[in-house]
Parts: structure tokens; C-alpha cells; sequence
């Protein structure tokens, strides 16, 4: 469904390549997760496949047709991104925000209708966000405000969601809560996603197929189960681990040993 | 909450009957009092009928400037602030209403007297000097990456701003005394225009552009929350941030070249119109819009009546209530 092809960044010319020659595949129905350090390019990677940011060079397809030729509006009604965090400077309720969602849809001076508020309940409804649809969104906590943003990109409908390290300044609590979620959104709704992180252990518990980045170059892409090595996260992190699965969660969990230089 | 529909129906309904009880009462009220039964009159001829001709011809032409004016720095405001991000934003944040401001110390200091299809020389540097304004800041915030830097914008603005200040007392102290005094005046803001050409003048330039807002209060709504956020859920960012900019910036352009600049009208009212339709810019342009200009018809009423040897300038009306207003916003915040 989304095919990288030699996709390189950079911000200036002469500046050293943000991300680096990536290529990728996304199958419908995946849940991916792009895992790296800070500094790595996964929030430029995650921002090209989503269309908002031209790669400099290489390209990008969606439906086998090259990013640039989609209109923003029409990429927008199949592909949904969730930044890493959302500040609304204005009181908008809860409502207001998953309705938001629905601008591609609408034609410019159209309004949102009974179908467009159904669909931004079920939004609502599936990330269990329902009960503060009426309270100020400037008002939730982090992982209230991550569910509702996630809420708002369910009402564009899209196939594809693509989520900037989803649980990164969430508790353990709210980690799980967006962990559940996803894992329930891909499952139950089929929704493509792929998501950013630097969570090695939400990356295992989560994802199904795992791409490592170093430095904007793609170290290892594959299955979890084989990507995910004491060799990798050394080489990712400079730090040596344990990798192994855990009895009774059944995924790889991560235990960090040693700093190696 | 009702649907947006209901509510959208309910606030330009609202709104529009404030301004047209406005437009009617802002004329009555003044140092002489006359009476809307004889202004209507019809027996009595135009010219024997010192009422009608006090509502008509002294009156009414400065109650539809600050109409003009108050919509077009309420409407600015609002653009203003989803552009920038920032609650606080006004139309004189990026410098427009100073460059305005300098265009028509200029054309007062040096004596540039013409006019261009009836409009005056002062207007016309007014607005030249709020499009080079514009021009400059758009320059500076585009040079260094590709789409706009908010945060250059919102600095070049400010620090244009107090450099156009920095020119307009060079230029006031090269002046003689007259013109200083002329430009001290003009600086302070008054709605007094005289007659209908300058707001004719005025009218076509704020038609364009409102009619470029009117295309953008959705687009408004997601960029206020960031311009990644925004492009994600299907806004062309670039092209709406650039109308943005010209509509709110040749709305204010146009407000000041007619009246000078009155301050606080974009900061106070678009928060005052929150406050009753909440944060929905499909609400709040064009209900602030419309508050601008009745709110503006108001202080201007109060200009003219609360000073019993003669007429305030409005803009140190607005500025008084305005002042204190958005004291007490940060403070709430």
C-alpha cells in the first residue's frame, strides 16, 4: 500500500542527511514500528510517508501512484498522522478536535452533518474517549489529549494511520492505555499503522514488523522476532542487552545491561 | 452543544441585529440631541430638516467608518492570532500597522499632497506603507526554509514594529511644529473622515479582503494547532498561511489608512466573541467581524459624548478600555 524508494532529507544542503537512502514496504493490515534513537530521522520518515514533508530525494507511493501527484486533501481522506504532541492554543472542546478530522471530506464552506458527527462519536467511542467529548481539551491529561488526537485522525477515516511516538511522554498507565488501543484499532478496524518509537518494549509488545534506524540509514527491517537481537539494540543504542521472551506477556521484552562506547 | 448548523444560524442572526440596532443608535447619539422620528420625516424637506441632516450628513459617515474600520481590525485579529498561534496576537504584531502608520508620517512631514481618483495622499502612503510592511516581514519569515516560520514572523514583526516607531519619531523630529502636531493627532486614531469618499475608497479593499478570509475559517481552526497537524488532516498550510496573511493584512491596511491607528479592537473583541461562541473560527470571524464594527460604533459614541468641550480621538478610547482588557487576559491565562 506505501512503498519508500531510496528516500533521502535534509534540511540544508549542505547539512548531513536527516534520513538517508530509506526503502520500505507497507502491506495492508501491518502495524510497523520504526525504531531508533533520538536524532535518528523517524519523525522526518514518519512525516514523508505521511505526504507533509517532500523527500529530497527518492520516492514515495501510496496505491503505486508517487506521493506528489495526490492533492493534500485527497491524501488526507486515506492517510491519518498523529503528531507527537498537539497544543491547542484556543479552548476547543473535545468534540470540536475529532471534528476537525473530518476536514477532508468537506468541500470549503461545507458544514459537518449528522453522518460527520456519528462517525467522530464512534471515533470517540472506540478510543474510549466518549465521556469528556463536551470538556475543554486544553484541560485533559497526556494520555486523554494522545487518545483524542488519535480519536481525530480516526474521523479523517483513513486506511493508513501514522503515529510520531505515540506514548512518549505518557505514564506507564496511559502507555498501556495506547498500547491496548492500537493493538485493538489494528485488529478490530483494520487499520494499517505505523508508528515511531523508542520504546523497545512497546516496539515488541506492539508491532509485527520492526524498521531500525541509525543515523537516517535503515540498520535492520524485518520480522520482530528477528530483527529485534542483543546485536541490534547494541548497535542502535550503544548499550548492551538482554533480549528474551517474557514468560507470560509471550512478546521479546528488552533489559538493558551495560553502556558500551 | 447544538450542531454547528444551529449555532452558526443563531450567531450571525445575533450579531447582525447588534450591529444594525448600532448603526441606527450611533447616529442619534451625539452633543445635539435629535430624534429618529424627524430624521425620518418625510414631510419636511431635506434641506429645512437639521436633523436628518445631522444624522446624514455629520454623523453617518463616521459611524460607517468605524463600522468598516472595527470589522476589518476585529476580523484581522482573528486571523492574526490562528496564524501566529498565539491569543495575544494583534493586526499591529507584525508591523502592518506601523508601516502604516510611518507611510503617513511621511506623506504629512513632507508635504506629498495628490490624490488618486479622489483619495488623499496621507490614505494612500498609509496603505503603501502597510504593504511594504507586510512585504518585508513575508520576506524575512520565507527566507530561510521552505514554508513560513511562525516564530520569525512573530519576531520580525515586533522588531519591525519598533523600528517603524524608531523612523516615525525621526521623522516627527525633522518636521516643523504644525505637522508634528498634525502627525500626533493622526497617531492617536479618529474616525472623524469627514465625508463617504474615503470609506468608499476603503470599501473595495476590505471587500477583497474579507472575501479571501471567508474561504479559511476551517483551515484557521487546524493550523491553530500546528501547521505538521494541520497538512496531516488535509490543509494546503503555505497557500492558506499566505491568504491568511494578505486578507487580515490588507484589511488592516485599509482600517488604518482611513482612521488611523486604533488600537485593541483586534485583541478585545475576538476574545469577547469567544467568550459567547466559543473557539470555532467559523463562528468567531464573522461574529467578530461584526462585533468590530459595533463595538468601534459604540466607543466612537462615547468618543464624541463623554468629553463636554469636544471629541476624543476613538483610539484613546479603545486604547483605555483595551489596555487594562488585555491585562487581564494574561493574567487569567
Amino acid at each position: 500500500m506505501l512503498r519508500a524508494d531510496r528516500v533521502s532529507f535534509g534540511y540544508r544542503a549542505a547539512a548531513p542527511l536527516v534520513v538517508d537512502e530509506v526503502s520500505l514496504a507497507i502491506a495492508p493490515g501491518e502495524l510497523v514500528g520504526i525504531l531508533g534513537p533520538n536524532g535518528s530521522g523517524k519523525t522526518t520518515l514518519l512525516k514523508m510517508l505521511g505526504g507533509t514533508l517532500t523527500p529530497s530525494a527518492g520516492e514515495i507511493q501510496f496505491e503505486r501512484r508517487p506521493l506528489r501527484d495526490w492533492s493534500r486533501r485527497e491524501l488526507a481522506r486515506r492517510i491519518a498522522l498523529v503528531p507527537q504532541e498537539t497544543h491547542a492554543p484556543f479552548d476547543f472542546t473535545v468534540l470540536d478536535i475529532v471534528l476537525m478530522g473530518r476536514f477532508p471530506h468537506l468541500g470549503t464552506f461545507a458544514l459537518e452533518g449528522p453522518a460527520d458527527l456519528a462517525i467522530a462519536r464512534q471515533a470517540l467511542a472506540s478510543t474510549g474517549t466518549s465521556a469528556f467529548e463536551a470538556r475543554p481539551f486544553a484541560t485533559l491529561s497526556g494520555g486523554e489529549k494522545q487518545r483524542v488526537v488519535i480519536a481525530s485522525a480516526l474521523a479523517q477515516s483513513p486506511e493508513l494511520l501514522l503515529l510520531d511516538e505515540p506514548t512518549a511522554s505518557l505514564d506507564l498507565g496511559h502507555q498501556l492505555d495506547v498500547q491496548l488501543l492500537l493493538a485493538a484499532l489494528n485488529r478490530d478496524r483494520r487499520v494499517t499503522m505505523v508508528l515511531s518509537t523508542h520504546d523497545l518494549n512497546l516496539a515488541a509488545a506492539l508491532c509485527r514488523h520492526l524498521i531500525l534506524l541509525r543515523d537516517g540509514r535503515v540498520i535492520a527491517q524485518g520480522p520482530t522476532e528477528a530483527v529485534l537481537t542483543p546485536e541490534t539494540v547494541r548497535a542502535l543504542y550503544g548499550v548492551d542487552a538482554d533480549v528474551h521472551r517474557h514468560p507470560i506477556a509471550g512478546h521479546l521484552t528488552v533489559t538493558p545491561l551495560a553502556r558500551v562506547r | 452543544m447544538p450542531p454547528i448548523r444551529t449555532r452558526l444560524a443563531l450567531t450571525l442572526t445575533g450579531f447582525s441585529a447588534l450591529l444594525a440596532v448600532a448603526l441606527v443608535a450611533g447616529p442619534l447619539i451625539g452633543s445635539t440631541h435629535i430624534s429618529l422620528g424627524r430624521v425620518f420625516d418625510r414631510s419636511i424637506a431635506f434641506a429645512d430638516n437639521t436633523d436628518a441632516q445631522i444624522f446624514f450628513v455629520a454623523r453617518l459617515p463616521r459611524v460607517l467608518a468605524a463600522a468598516l474600520v472595527g470589522a476589518s481590525l476585529a476580523a484581522a485579529g482573528v486571523v492574526f492570532q490562528a496564524l501566529l498561534r498565539n491569543p495575544l496576537a494583534t493586526p499591529d504584531t507584525l508591523g502592518v500597522s506601523s508601516g502604516a502608520a510611518l507611510g503617513a508620517m511621511l506623506a504629512i512631514t513632507f508635504h506629498v499632497d495628490f490624490a488618486v481618483a479622489g483619495v488623499a495622499s496621507i490614505p494612500l502612503a498609509s496603505f503603501a506603507g502597510s504593504v511594504g510592511a507586510l512585504g518585508i516581514v513575508y520576506a524575512l519569515a520565507s527566507a530561510r526554509r521552505r514554508g513560513l516560520s511562525t516564530i520569525v514572523l512573530l519576531l520580525a514583526g515586533v522588531t519591525m514594529t519598533a523600528f517603524f516607531q524608531a523612523l516615525i519619531l525621526f521623522t516627527q523630529y525633522l518636521a516643523d511644529f504644525a505637522d508634528t502636531f498634525r502627525t500626533v493627532r493622526w497617531l492617536m486614531g479618529t474616525l472623524d473622515v469627514g465625508s463617504f469618499a474615503p470609506i468608499l475608497a476603503a470599501l473595495p479593499i476590505v471587500l477583497v479582503a474579507f472575501a479571501m478570509l471567508a474561504t479559511l475559517p476551517r483551515s484557521l481552526d487546524l493550523i491553530s494547532l500546528g501547521a505538521d497537524a494541520a497538512a496531516a488532516r488535509g490543509v494546503n498550510v503555505l497557500a492558506a498561511e499566505r491568504l491568511a496573511l494578505a486578507g487580515a493584512s490588507l484589511a488592516t491596511g485599509a482600517a488604518v489608512s482611513l482612521a488611523g491607528p486604533v488600537g485593541f479592537i483586534g485583541l478585545v473583541v475576538p476574545h469577547l466573541v469567544r467568550l459567547v461562541v466559543g473557539s470555532d473560527h467559523r463562528l468567531v470571524l464573522p461574529a467578530s467581524a461584526l462585533f468590530g464594527a459595533a463595538f468601534l460604533i459604540a466607543c466612537d459614541a462615547v468618543a464624541r459624548t463623554v468629553w463636554s468641550s469636544g471629541e476624543l480621538p476613538v483610539g484613546i478610547v479603545t486604547a483605555l478600555i483595551g489596555g487594562p482588557f488585555f491585562l487581564w487576559l494574561l493574567v487569567r491565562k
